[in-house]
C-alpha cells in the first residue's frame, strides 16, 4: 500500500548542488521543503581517515550502485543498446550531497557566446556555418542576466581564484571571495611555456578554498591543505565546498527543511493533467510513499531528471526521426573524446606529484569559445587547455611512454621511473548538440523495480574529432615548450566507446526561449507544467568548453528564485517565443 | 625478510620452481609439516592474515601467483608481485563484494555475438577515459558485457592459462620458464585464445589491474607488503597535509606511512 503524506510547499528530488541550493533558498524564504536523496546520509565525519586510494578511486566508494539502476548505451538509432555494467565504465555520484561531494572543485563561468550561441554564430559566420543536424540553440538567458547568480554561487562556495586575463573573458562584477591556489613547479613551467607561446595562463578557479571563510549563510569553511585525496573523495577537512558543509546545513537550520535519505523517486505524479507530487520508495523498508507538494523540483543527476520525466509521461519525448519533441533532446557532455591532450615525460625534472588538490592547476582560454576566428576552421566553439596537480596515488601514478608494454619488466621499470616525472596537459572541448544524440527509455533492460532503464544514443561527429585533434596538437606544443623529453599525443577515437566517466553528462531537459524546441524556460520551469522545475546540467542545450559546476550553481540560484516567485504567484514565469 | 631469505626466493623464482606464493614454498605436505613445528618467536611469526579464501585449489593459486609475478616481476628496483603479497590481495578482493560484482548491473539478457565481443574490445587506458580520470592508472580498463562476475572470470582465465600451457608446452603454467609464461600471457592479451562466456583480453586486463592494485594499494588489503611497493615508487602513503611543501622546488622523499598509522594518529 502506498502511503500518502501531508502536502508540503516544495518537494525536491536530489541533494547535490542543484537540489540543495533550491532547498536552502526556498526554506530561507519561509516555505516548507522536503528533499529526497536516494543514497545514504553522509557528513564530513564519514571522510575523516578515508585516505584510501583503492576504496575511493578504484572501487568507486562514492558512486552509484549500478546493480539497482544503470543506463544502456548505443551509437545509433539502428543498434540495440547494451547496459553499461560496471562502475569502471559509468561514474555517477550518490549519497547525501550527490556528485557535488566527490567533485574536484574546478569552476568556470561559461561564456557570453554560449548563452546566445545560435545568434552569435549566425551573425559572425552566417547560417551556413552551422552543419546540418547540429541543433544549436540559444539558452533563453544571457550571460549578463545570469551574472548575479554566478556571483551568488561564488560567495556560497567561497570560490578561490583570479580573473582570467584573456581580453574576451567573461566579466565578473565582483572578485573571487578568496585568492587563487598555490603554484607548484610544474604549474609554473606550464605558465611560462604558455606565455612564451602568446597565451594568457592563470590559476584554475577553485572550490578548494585558499583561506578559512564564512559564507553569507554563516557556514564555516576551512583552507585547503593540499592533501591530494580530493577528486573522487569527500573532503575530511571541510575545505572543498560541497552541499554537506554549506547549502544542506543552511537549509536545515531554517527549521523549514526535512531531508529524507534512502528515498528513491520512482514517478512524478500527475492528476487531471497537473503535477501533484512524487512517488518514492524508502529503500530501507520497501515502503512506497506519495508526497504531495505545491511545487516539485527534479534536481537529480542528468540521467535521473531525464528518466523521471520519461517514466512519468511528462512533456513530449524527442523523436530523432522527425526531430520533434523535447524530452531527451540534445543529450551532450564531456566524456570520451573530451579529455584528450598530450602527456610529457621529463628526465631532469622530478615533481612532487603525490601532493595536490582536485582543482589545483593552471589554464588558458585563448582557444576557447569564439575567441578564435572559425571562418577557416573545421569546427565551431573551442576548448581550454589545462594542467592539474590532483595529487596522484600509488595506483594512479602508473604512466609509461607510448610503446612501453603495459605489464611486465619494462612496465614496472618505466612506471616507477616516471612516477614523479610526467605531466598531462589536456584540452577541455565544447560539445555541440546533434539530432542523433538523445535519451529515451530502453526496451529490454530494467532497474531493480522492473522499470525501464534510460537509454543513451550517442556518437561522435567530425566536429568532435576535428576539435579534439586541434586541441591535442596545441597541448603537445605547450609540452614541447615546457621542455618535455618525450611527448605522447592522445589518439582521437572514431566512435563513442560507451564509457561514461567524469560526471560531465548533460542535456535532455534543455532550457530555451521556445516551447517547441526546449523543455524548460529561463527559470528552469517546465513550459506546460508550471509547478514542475527541472534543475541541473540536464538544462544545458550544449556543453561549453569548461567544467560545468559553476553554471549548474548559477542556474540553481536562478531556479530557486523562480520557485519562490511561483509559490507567490502561481504563474508561468516566461512566455514562449 | 632477511637477505638470505631474499636470495633463496630469487633463486627459487629463477629455477621456475613451484610457487606457493606465501610464506612457505613447497608442496601442500611440507606446508602442513611446517605448521607442526613449534611457533617461532614473536618477531618471526607467520603472517596470520594470509590464507586462501577464494581460491579453493592450491594449483589455481599457484598459477595465479606465477602470472602476477610476470606482470609485476621482482627486479633490481625491488620486490615483485609474490613478495608483495599480490596473490593474497587478489584472493581477498575476489572473495569480497567486488569479486562478486555486487555494485554492478548483472541483469540479462547477455547476448554473445560479434557486437558484444567488439564491445569488450573497445578498451581504453583508465587514465584516459574522461575528465578527471587522471587519478586512475595508465593501464587498460576491462570492458564488460559478460554474465560472469569478476571472481568467475579470473578463475576461468587462470584455468585456461594452465590448460593452454599443458596443451602447448606440456607443463603446468607455474612450472614454465618466464619467457614461455610471457608468451602465453601475450596470447591472452591479444585475445588469441577463446574462453567460454568472456573475451580472453577481458580476463587479462582484469588480472593486470588487480596486480597493479595489489602492488600499490594500502597494505591493509593484503598486498604492498610492508609498504615495499610504495618505497620503490617513493610514494609516502596518506598524509594529513602538504601545505608546507606544496610549493617546494625539489622532490621531497618522505618515509612511508600506512592507513593504519594515519587513522591511529587521529
Amino acid at each position: 500500500m502506498v502511503k500518502k503524506l501531508k502536502k508540503v510547499d516544495c518537494l525536491i528530488v536530489g541533494s547535490g548542488w542543484a537540489g540543495s541550493i533550491v532547498a536552502a533558498e526556498v526554506a530561507k524564504a519561509g516555505y516548507q521543503v522536503v528533499m529526497l536523496e536516494r543514497g545514504e546520509d553522509k557528513t564530513t565525519a564519514d571522510y575523516i581517515g578515508a585516505k584510501d586510494e583503492l576504496k575511493y578511486s578504484n572501487r568507486y566508494e562514492m558512486m552509484q550502485d549500478l546493480s539497482k539502476e544503470t543506463i544502456t548505451s548505443r551509437n545509433s538509432i539502428e543498434e540495440t543498446a547494451l547496459p553499461v555494467r560496471t562502475q569502471d565504465e559509468m561514474m555517477v555520484g550518490t549519497n547525501l550531497g550527490g556528485g557535488s561531494v566527490h567533485w574536484s572543485g574546478a569552476v568556470y563561468r561559461w561564456l557570453p557566446y554560449d548563452f546566445e550561441i545560435y545568434d552569435q554564430t549566425v551573425k559572425r559566420y552566417g547560417e551556413d556555418k552551422i552543419p546540418e543536424g547540429m541543433l544549436l540553440q540559444n539558452w533563453g538567458i544571457t550571460y549578463d542576466e545570469l551574472e548575479p547568480y554566478y556571483d551568488q554561487f561564488a560567495k556560497t562556495a567561497g570560490l578561490s581564484g583570479e580573473q582570467d586575463p584573456h581580453p574576451s573573458a567573461p566579466k565578473h562584477k565582483h572578485d573571487y571571495p578568496n585568492p587563487p591556489m598555490k603554484e607548484t613547479p610544474n604549474i609554473t613551467l606550464f605558465k611560462q611555456a604558455a606565455k612564451k607561446l602568446g597565451y594568457h595562463p592563470f590559476q584554475v578557479p577553485s572550490a578548494n578554498l585558499t583561506e578559512s571563510y564564512t559564507n553569507p549563510d554563516g557556514e564555516q569553511l576551512n583552507a585547503c591543505v593540499y592533501c591530494a585525496f580530493c577528486s573522487q573523495y569527500g573532503c575530511d577537512f571541510g575545505a572543498k565546498a560541497s552541499p554537506i558543509i554549506t547549502t544542506i546545513p543552511t537549509a536545515l537550520k531554517t527549521g523549514n527543511c526535512e531531508v529524507r535519505t534512502n528515498s528513491y523517486a520512482r514517478r512524478v505524479i500527475k492528476e487531471n493533467d497537473k503535477v501533484i507530487g512524487v512517488r518514492y520508495v524508502d529503500t530501507e523498508t520497501g515502503q512506497e510513499y506519495e508526497q504531495e507538494a505545491e511545487v516539485v523540483v527534479l534536481a537529480g543527476f542528468t540521467f535521473t531528471n531525464n528518466r523521471l520525466l520519461l517514466l512519468s509521461d511528462i512533456g513530449v519525448p524527442y523523436n530523432p526521426k522527425t526531430r520533434q519533441g523535447v524530452i531527451g533532446k540534445n543529450f551532450n557532455g564531456q566524456f570520451n573524446s573530451a579529455a584528450l591532450g598530450a602527456r610529457g615525460y621529463f628526465e631532469k625534472e622530478k615533481f612532487n606529484l603525490y601532493m595536490g588538490a582536485g582543482a589545483l592547476g593552471a589554464v588558458f582560454t585563448d582557444l576557447a569559445g569564439d575567441n578564435l576566428d572559425h571562418s577557416k576552421l573545421n569546427f565551431l566553439h573551442g576548448g581550454a587547455i589545462e594542467i592539474r596537480q590532483y595529487g596522484v596515488g600509488a595506483i594512479g601514478g602508473n604512466e609509461v611512454p607510448d610503446g612501453t608494454p603495459l605489464w611486465g619488466e619494462q612496465f614496472k621499470e618505466k612506471s616507477i621511473h616516471y612516477a614523479n616525472r610526467n605531466v598531462n596537459v589536456w584540452f577541455t572541448p565544447a560539445i555541440m548538440p546533434w539530432w542523433h544524440n538523445y535519451t529515451d527509455l530502453d526496451d529490454h533492460y530494467t532497474d531493480s523495480f522492473g522499470d525501464p532503464l534510460l537509454r543513451i544514443t550517442y556518437d561522435l561527429t567530425d566536429q568532435d574529432r576535428n576539435l579534439a585533434q586541434f586541441g591535442i596538437e596545441k597541448c603537445a606544443e605547450v609540452l614541447k615548450e615546457m621542455g618535455a623529453d618525450i611527448i605522447d599525443q592522445d589518439d582521437v577515437p572514431d566512435q563513442f566507446n560507451h564509457v561514461y566517466f567524469g560526471g560531465h553528462y548533460a542535456g535532455g531537459v534543455i532550457m530555451g526561449d521556445n516551447k517547441e524546441t526546449s523543455a524548460v524556460n529561463h527559470y528552469l520551469q517546465m513550459w506546460d507544467e508550471s509547478n514542475l522545475f527541472v534543475v541541473g546540467a540536464s538544462a544545458f542545450p550544449h556543453f561549453s568548453n569548461h567544467h560545468p559546476t559553476w553554471t549548474i550553481g548559477a542556474l540553481s540560484y536562478r531556479a530557486a528564485e523562480g520557485v519562490i516567485k511561483f509559490l507567490e504567484t502561481g504563474q508561468p514565469l516566461a512566455d514562449s517565443r | 625478510m632477511t637477505n638470505n631469505d631474499k636470495q633463496s626466493r630469487r633463486d627459487f623464482l629463477k629455477k621456475g620452481g613451484l610457487l606457493a606464493g606465501g610464506l612457505i614454498g613447497g608442496s601442500v605436505l611440507t606446508s602442513f609439516i611446517s605448521f607442526e613445528k613449534p611457533l617461532p618467536k614473536e618477531d618471526k611469526l607467520p603472517d596470520f592474515q594470509h590464507a586462501r579464501l577464494f581460491f579453493d585449489r592450491k594449483e589455481d593459486f599457484n598459477v595465479l601467483s606465477a602470472a602476477t609475478e610476470r606482470i609485476f616481476p621482482e627486479d633490481r628496483l625491488g620486490p615483485g608481485a609474490i613478495s608483495l603479497g599480490v596473490p593474497y590481495f587478489i584472493d581477498k578482493q575476489l572473495f569480497g563484494t567486488w569479486g562478486s560484482n555486487t555494485d554492478e548491473y548483472m541483469k540479462g539478457p547477455f547476448p554473445i555475438d560479434s557486437y558484444t565481443r567488439s564491445y569488450e574490445s573497445k578498451t581504453v587506458k583508465q587514465s584516459k577515459q574522461g575528465p578527471n580520470a587522471e587519478v586512475l592508472p595508465g593501464i587498460i580498463g576491462a570492458r564488460y558485457q559478460t554474465r560472469l562476475n569478476r571472481g568467475e572470470i579470473i578463475l576461468l582465465g587462470i584455468r585456461h592459462l594452465n590448460d593452454y600451457s599443458l596443451k602447448n608446452y606440456n607443463e603446468r603454467f607455474d612450472e614454465l620458464a618466464s619467457e614461455d609464461q610471457d608468451d602465453i600471457l601475450k596470447q591472452f592479451e591479444d585475445n588469441k585464445v577463446q574462453l567460454p562466456g568472456v573475451e580472453a583480453q577481458t580476463f587479462f586486463y582484469l588480472l593486470v589491474q588487480l596486480t597493479v592494485e595489489g602492488a600499490y594499494a594500502d597494505p591493509v588489503y593484503g598486498g604492498n607488503k610492508n609498504m615495499a611497493g610504495w618505497k620503490m615508487k617513493q610514494y609516502p602513503g596518506p598524509r594529513a597535509a602538504y601545505i608546507n611543501d606544496i610549493e617546494a622546488n625539489d622532490f621531497i622523499k618522505m618515509d612511508q606511512q600506512s592507513l593504519t598509522q594515519y587513522q591511529g594518529e587521529e
